[in-house]
């Protein structure tokens, strides 16, 4: 449903015209271009919030407007109008009108709470997500599939997604307009969210609560497939400790770099060298990367080119952000090298045949 | 610890700082007591932080021109949005009301001043102190920039190790105490120093809402009070109340921040709302539509106000019961609102309406505030709040409310109450054009933030992404600001103007209803050479057309002598000022954690607060019907 | 509008009209102490949300003392009671007995926060401290914001016992006593609530 954006202001005078559904309002994190019973109930009840909204705007603003057209002062004119206080049954009738409008938007309104936020048992075919929170990206843990990921989440369609909300710093919150309204992030509290996809698609989410540096860039994808396509992704992870790096004397280098550069300090690679402490839980999960369709949480496009410059210059791609430039801008080695380094990263999970089209979106041709 | 408007015995000779005399010149300014001086300093205090909080807006809305606009810097960027949001709310807009309140509350009730012109002062400078702290904040260190709620652990040692915060936290919680005596001073003025015949139900409206803001103010202030205590001795002592790993619960600071907030928002309004119902009947010549239904509705808003807290917190998860019962009460304050709206409507229903810049002001208002009013509506359904909360959706909503409904309101006053204040007329031709560009470009910035915000675009980001739909919101925006700025520039023009033109206001140039305009332009010293009494509601009104009111009959007040001995006015004193410059100096000891600084100004104030007790009754007596204006100090 | 009989001249005290018969700093006083009682009601919410979430000791039970502080609570309410006495004796101008009756309330206020501060040394060395857990945040801060109402209260009574010599007081000045007793009542009756909710529930 992507509107052409010359479409746009066309649309939003229609809308506000007709206050009819909105679908022109199209866009990767409209909350009117829903793809998911969560979001479309809640956007239901927005527009029916909204047409009742023209009744009032109407009433009030019509009698306003004949009120100081018809009681303006006339020229010349030094009467005293007549000094009325009140009227105890126009008083009570005026507050019937705003009483009756609030049942008609509480009545759908409290149907539509308890069928959207009540915290759920999760499906027996349900896909749990623990999600954590970090200054500025997210990590994403399957706890039945043993899988840990970061900043893409993905999941298959037409089956509940329960998602675990926690935060590991300060407050965030999780986001996806397209498929659900967003719940918060916050430490000691354990939120949960649930919601399903109707169609495959990659839906854009974004941090909606404040946490300062890098706060704007705290984005993240959710890709949905289907059934197939899911646990060939599941299982391309859950193998993934048992690949070897592929042949390619660059690709091979670049996994050497990993270690010696200091990569490995932070980052887990699952199956990356025994010898060698691979990263923390606190730093993105960079295992399957050749799988992803972003980088530095859905900021850019996973290119070649885009990797080399996030590893040159993360500072120019997402201000705030606490990757550091690892290069010195005067090493004569550094371009050689990160090319090395991202196309290691870059042909992880990946056969070396397809990793020209290294991402499972491209794959199967639905972005 | 302060002590009323007789000291605690009466002994003038103990003072340690005589009572100053001065009537002009800067001295007369930091000494005054007067309340229509104090009412003119928050106004023009509150206008100059305007000013600053504008800047800081147009700087975001410069930067949020374009996707990927560099601008400003993340950092800075939160240090913008955040001060622009404490300003309005706690340095501008806030202080307006208050001002107002300073200047007309004794006026329109028949007092000579407040019940405690001393405590009146220490209010308004310790409001100074507090806004003068945060400001610095720019020239030591940063500013805070964890927006205007603070949301913990945002605020923590840890996360936020810079200064700025603590200038947020000192700088409200000295602030707040301002805000407090204030409210508490109003109160009793109110309730104990009302013309003779002036019952409750004769009050003018505004005066009612300022009863009704103090006690919200009363009750409010004291959460933060304590939720701002609680930061600042996490950061300065090391206690644990927001820090997670020691099991302390962010959602607390959320919920305390709000039991005060939201009230906030009706201190904030309801104020507005009492000068919108001096302005419609003045100019419509006709009484208040409904008075008693609007004093209640005033309460009944006041009262919910403390029971809706969490609708700021809907998507926190608090489950679907207690967001239901937060949707319900929120949804039951829209109820007395319209109703209000309605009986504005009704006062000018059958009126004669005269359409000065005030009156424009004053229907822009009520446009701007049934906008906003929708759009709460529409928020206070929580599975929308769940799409549209930390949107610019959110931002749209409280800009139609705070600024295009208070703000809007204030300006009517403002245009409404300036021959009061001056003696003289604005230039209402220059007025009138300044309002369009001003009203336009409000709509032309917020407007479109509504479906920025429905397009996805969550508030407080620096920057945002490209193609997927917000440009041409944001552009628009940003292009309104121009306008806006044109009529804020026009509005300055029209103000200058305004005092430089000839003194022909006269005492009542609006043919007004409310007792203010009884006297001079601008009041004197002591505001009546006779104590009004209230025969009817609109007590001048009655007075002038006794035969289009009900008024009582005077002869029960014949004879009456209510100024026995001359009418005294209170003598001016160093202790408030002096005091309020010794919280300032401690917060920055405290700040710094310099514990010696703020323990010697500590006992600096201690020691203002006796010679505030001991200072004696100071002041004189005025004889307006006499010779004599001037009487002897006792 | 019915016409309104206006109140007595004789009403209207010797600085202008007054509509209110109580005395304006009275009003103050009960809106200040309206205002207090949230002050104290978040503290101690606070307290109680967080009651049992300290991580690590000790524990409410590990370092109250009952008995101690049973009988520092019986000191406080006593100096309540001299506090009603004193004001009574102002009033019938009996001015040695308001004198002795007022040094009473301060002299057994004293003994509270004497009481107060062997407590706090006491628990600090038991090892509850302001940073150690969040009860020690939150007891610390709420004894403690009482304690500093207790020592305001002394310091104002104590002003005005040491004023009634420079300058003899009255029945004429009750008021102004009447006012620092509401006061010194309010932090009396807090105290009866923290002690039963901090003190007293964990030992039922």
């Amino acid at each position: 449903m992507q509107t052409h954006r010359w479409l746009r202001p066309a649309g939003l005078l229609s809308l506000l015209a007709l206050g009819l559904s909105g679908c022109e309002f199209a866009g990767p994190q409209s909350i009117f271009d829903t793809a998911g019973p969560i979001a479309e109930a809640q956007r239901d009840l927005f527009v029916w919030s909204y047409q009742l909204s023209w009744i009032v705007v109407i009433g009030v603003f019509g009698v306003m407007g004949y009120v100081i057209w018809r009681f303006r002062q006339r020229k010349g004119s030094d009467a005293i109008p007549k000094q009325f206080h009140g009227n105890t049954a126009l008083e009570i009738w005026l507050t019937i009108i705003p009483v009756i409008i609030v049942i008609a938007v509480a009545v759908p309104t409290v149907r539509t709470i308890f069928a959207t936020e009540t915290r759920v048992v999760p499906d027996e075919d349900a896909v749990i997500v623990n999600v954590t929170g970090y200054q500025w990206w997210w990590r994403f843990e399957y706890p039945e599939l043993g899988i840990v990921t970061a900043n893409e989440l993905v999941i298959p369609t037409d089956r509940q997604v329960v998602v675990n909300l926690d935060s590991a710093d300060v407050l965030h919150s999780f986001w996806v307009p397209r498929l659900a309204g967003k719940r918060d992030m916050i430490p000691n509290q354990n939120n949960q969210l649930h919601f399903t996809a109707d169609e495959p698609g990659e839906y854009y989410g974004q941090c909606a609560e404040l946490c300062l540096g890098a706060h704007a860039y705290m984005k993240f994808r959710v890709i949905a497939t289907d059934d197939a396509e899911f646990d060939a992704w599941a299982t391309s992870f859950q193998e993934a400790a048992d690949r070897t790096v592929q042949a390619d004397p660059q690709i091979q280098q670049g996994e050497a770099l990993f270690a010696t550069k200091g990569c490995a300090t932070c980052h887990t690679i699952d199956g990356y060298r025994d010898d060698v402490r691979v990263g923390t839980p606190d730093f993105p999960n960079l295992t399957n990367f050749g799988l992803r369709n972003t980088i530095a949480a859905a900021v850019v496009d996973n290119t070649q080119a885009n990797l080399e410059q996030w590893l040159r210059d993360p500072q120019s791609i997402k201000p705030g952000n606490r990757m550091p430039a690892v290069w010195d801008t005067n090493d004569p080695n550094a371009d050689e090298e990160i090319a090395a380094v991202a196309a290691y990263l870059r042909s992880l999970g990946v056969e070396p045949a397809t990793q020209t089209q290294a991402s499972i979106g491209a794959n199967h041709g639905d972005r | 610890m302060a002590i009323g408007r007789q000291p605690l015995r009466p002994a003038a000779d103990v003072g340690l700082l005589q009572r100053p005399t001065w009537t002009e010149g800067l001295v007369s300014w930091l000494t005054t007591v007067d309340h229509k001086r104090l009412g003119l300093l928050y106004i023009w205090t509150s206008f100059m932080f305007m000013g600053f909080a504008s800047i800081e807006a147009f700087l975001i809305r410069l930067q949020l021109a374009a996707p990927g606009n560099t601008l400003l810097s993340p950092d800075v960027y939160n240090q913008m949005f955040t001060m622009h949001g404490v300003t309005m709310v706690f340095l501008a807009i806030m202080p307006l009301g208050t001002g107002f309140a300073n200047y007309f509350v004794p006026l329109m009730i028949g007092a000579r001043d407040l019940a405690f012109p001393r405590l009146n002062a220490f209010g308004y400078w310790i409001y100074a102190a507090g806004g003068l702290f945060l400001y610095s904040s720019f020239l030591l260190g940063g500013a805070p920039d964890a927006g205007w709620f603070a949301y913990a652990p945002l605020t923590s040692l840890s996360n936020n190790p810079g200064n700025g915060t603590d200038f947020y936290m000192i700088g409200l919680l000295i602030g707040g105490i301002g805000t407090l005596v204030t409210a508490m001073n109003l109160i009793v003025t109110i309730f104990s120093m009302r013309a003779p015949g002036m019952t409750m139900m004769r009050l003018p409206v505004f005066v009612w809402m300022m009863l009704v803001t103090s006690f919200l103010i009363v009750f409010a202030f004291p959460p933060l009070t304590i939720a701002l205590l609680q930061i600042i001795m996490d950061r300065t002592f090391g206690t644990l109340f927001y820090v997670p790993e020691a099991g302390g619960l962010p959602i607390l600071w959320q919920h305390l921040f709000w039991i005060f907030g939201h009230p906030e928002v009706y201190i904030i309004i309801l104020p507005a709302f009492g000068v919108i119902s001096e302005v419609i009947p003045t100019f419509s010549r006709k009484p208040l539509f409904g008075y008693p239904v609007m004093i209640l509705s005033g309460i009944f808003i006041g009262f919910m106000g403390f029971a809706v807290w969490s609708h700021h917190m809907f998507t926190t998860g608090l489950g679907p019961v207690a967001n239901t019962a937060f949707s319900i009460t929120s949804f039951v304050i829209g109820i007395p609102t319209g109703v209000k709206v309605f009986n504005w409507l009704g006062t000018m229903w059958g009126g004669a309406i005269r359409f000065t810049t005030s009156m424009y002001y004053a229907m822009a208002f009520l446009f701007n505030f049934v906008l906003g009013g929708i759009t709460g509506i529409m928020l206070a359904m929580p599975p929308f709040d769940a799409q549209a909360n930390s949107t610019y959706f959110v931002v749209a909503h409280f800009h139609y409310v705070m600024g295009g409904g208070a703000l809007f309101a204030f300006f009517a006053g403002v245009y409404y109450w300036f021959p009061k204040f001056t003696g003289r007329m604005m230039n209402d031709r220059l007025g009138k054009v300044a309002f369009w560009f001003f009203f336009i470009g409000f709509n032309i910035i917020f407007m479109p933030q509504h479906f920025a915000g429905l397009m996805g675009m969550p508030r407080r980001i620096q920057t945002f992404e490209a193609g997927i739909g917000l440009e041409l919101v944001n552009l628009i925006s940003t292009a309104g600001t121009f306008v806006m700025l044109a009529g804020i520039l026009l509005i300055l023009a029209n103000v200058i103007q305004g005092f430089r033109a000839p003194k022909t206001a006269g005492n009542d140039p609006w043919d007004a209803r409310t007792l203010e305009w009884k006297t001079t332009s601008p009041p004197q010293h002591h505001n009546f050479d006779e104590q009004p009494i209230a025969l009817d509601r609109d007590a001048l009104w009655a007075e002038k057309y006794p035969e289009h009111a009900h008024p009582d009959d005077a002869s029960a007040y014949e004879g009456m002598d209510f100024d026995q001995g001359g009418i005294h006015m209170p003598g001016q004193s160093w202790y408030p000022f002096a005091m309020a410059v010794g919280i300032l100096v401690a917060s920055y000891g405290i700040l710094f954690h310099n514990f010696v600084l703020a323990a010697i100004m500590g006992v600096f104030v201690v020691v203002t607060t006796y010679g505030w007790a001991f200072e004696g009754v100071g002041g004189h007596h005025v004889h307006p019907n006499k010779t004599a204006t001037e009487g002897a100090h006792d | 509008m019915a016409s309104q009989a206006p109140a007595a001249p004789s009403a209207a005290p010797a600085h202008g009209w007054r509509s209110s018969k109580l005395p304006d700093i009275k009003l103050l006083m009960w809106i200040f102490l309206a205002s207090d009682i949230m002050f104290f009601g978040t503290l101690i919410g606070t307290y109680l949300i967080y009651k049992g979430r300290s991580l690590t000791g000790p524990y409410p039970l590990d370092v109250l003392d009952i008995p101690l502080t049973t009988v520092s609570t019986f000191v406080l309410l006593m100096s309540s009671f001299l506090m009603v006495i004193a004001l009574d004796a102002l009033r019938k101008n009996k001015i040695q007995q308001f004198r002795l009756w007022t040094f009473g309330v301060v002299f057994f206020g004293a003994i509270f926060l004497g009481f107060q501060i062997y407590e706090f040394n006491h628990f600090v060395d038991l090892g509850l401290t302001l940073g150690g857990n969040l009860f020690g945040s939150t007891f610390y801060v709420l004894t403690g914001t009482h304690g500093v109402h207790v020592a305001i209260g002394i310091l104002w009574l104590g002003s005005i016992l040491v004023s009634s010599y420079i300058r003899p007081w009255t029945a004429k000045d009750e008021v102004y006593l009447e006012v620092a007793g509401l006061y010194w009542h309010f932090v009396d009756l807090v105290w009866i609530v923290i002690f039963t909710l901090v003190y007293l529930v964990d030992f039922v």
